[in-house]
């Protein structure tokens, strides 16, 4: 077994999110000078799930890679006085920190790639925030889902909530996943905090149905590209299609045996269709720079 | 006339390992598992499935919870390899093939224990 350190540096940012104080935890890698690609977690998890994009040489040589920990997961603190609220991610205020975050790490029209909640948080940067982005990449992006399990299981005091968030999510990694992945994707969503999962949902399910907001999508502004594994069934191949057919101009890739959490529970699977996905969204993003400044 | 025999397939569920078992010890549920016509009432007792009877052959069939599908996705979900959508309970309660009825408090207390359990028939014939 050999010793060895990744590449892969991390920080804590403050930043002012809502008028409050944040620590945020964030991750980098790659070329300093390279294309910003800002990455987006999943609801509940952090940004260990990007572990082997950060560790892949290929991507590191063309792009600066950067993930940020959204407040309340993983290593980024809560808010002072964040007992006395119940949280809930909403629309409007997870695509400020997303905009917040890129401005105060000084990202030049980053390429925003996302999953899950991050995946619907993308499709409202493309729609209201073009000029503030260089394109995006929707990993397990739709427009909506209509809760199809009782949420409350994930957040009470006589159900452990770990594992009731891990097991809820359990069934969307492929089955051929490898195992490690599997459970290491799994362990991020034992770890979260209580109600965290839930309050990420309120987002996916109830306050962020952007589909009324794709139709101001325009991809000469903003290119759209979206990436779905087959085996998800809360963000299915069939949400994906809906998306891209709203989304004139837009890529759409469905990925064989992949499930929800494409980056983390099989990144080896994965990177032959983000390399690719990836090599396209820089030349547009080049080619958008271009006829911004000429 | 569904191909699926229910009682044959479920079956499968006595053949919990021990490790599985000791996921399951604070278990004790008597589930309904229904397949169109076809009904199976499993016992479950710290874990370990201890009893499965025909339902349709019960007078009083009382259960904790149900698991209500169609027996064309029960055949779908029990594939060695399920096809995407077919692969996970959950899979089923989001294309509406599944209903989850009764106390299903013990289930999302322990999901990775049913989820497992539920799973066995894949590997058995």
């Amino acid at each position: 077994m050999s010793t060895w350190i990744e590449p892969v540096t991390a920080r804590y940012l403050h930043v002012d999110l809502g008028g409050r104080d944040h620590r945020v935890y964030v991750e980098e890698a790659g070329n300093p000078d390279g294309v910003p690609l800002l990455c987006l977690h999943t609801a509940g998890a952090d940004t260990r799930q990007f572990r082997g994009l950060l560790n892949d040489d290929e991507v590191l040589r063309t792009c600066r890679v950067i993930a940020f920990v959204l407040p309340f997961h993983g290593k980024s603190s809560p808010p002072a006085g964040w007992q006395d609220s119940t949280y809930q991610l909403t629309a409007a205020g997870y695509t400020a920190t997303v905009i917040a975050i890129s401005s105060a790490l000084g990202l030049y029209r980053p390429i925003v790639m996302g999953c899950s909640i991050g995946g619907r948080l993308v499709l409202y940067l493309a729609a209201d925030h073009p000029a503030e982005i260089g394109g995006v990449i929707g990993l397990q992006a739709g427009g909506h889902v209509d809760p199809y399990y009782d949420t409350e299981y994930l957040n009470r005091p006589d159900v452990h909530g770990g594992l009731a968030c891990a097991g809820v999510v359990s069934g969307l990694i492929g089955p051929g996943a490898p195992e490690t992945d599997r459970w290491e994707t799994l362990w991020h969503y034992m770890q979260s905090g209580p109600g965290i999962f839930q309050g990420d949902l309120h987002f996916y399910k109830v306050d962020g149905d952007v589909r009324d907001r794709l139709a101001a999508v325009d991809t000469s502004r903003c290119p759209v590209f979206l990436l779905t594994g087959e085996y998800d069934y809360s963000c299915s191949p069939d949400d994906t299609r809906q998306v891209a057919d709203a989304i004139p101009g837009s890529s759409m890739t469905i990925m064989t045996g992949l499930g929800h959490f494409p980056m983390s529970e099989d990144y080896a699977g994965f990177r032959g269709y983000l390399r690719p996905t990836l090599g396209a969204a820089v030349r547009a993003r080049e080619q958008l720079l271009k006829a911004v400044r000429p | 006339m569904s191909e699926l025999d229910l009682i044959d397939r479920v079956s499968a569920l006595r053949q919990a390992d021990g490790r599985l078992i000791a996921q399951g010890r604070l278990v004790r549920v008597k589930m309904l598992i229904e397949a169109d016509e076809q009904a199976a009432l499993v016992t479950v007792v710290d874990g370990s499935v201890t009893a499965i009877a025909n339902a349709n052959q019960l007078v009083m069939p009382a259960w904790t919870f149900a698991l209500r599908a169609p027996a064309p996705e029960w055949a779908e979900y029990w594939q060695p390899n399920p096809r995407p959508g077919h692969h996970d309970l959950f899979a089923l309660l989001r294309r509406k093939q599944l209903r989850l009825e009764g106390n299903i408090h013990p289930f999302m207390c322990n999901l990775f224990y049913f989820k497992a359990l539920l799973a066995l028939p894949r590997w058995s014939e």
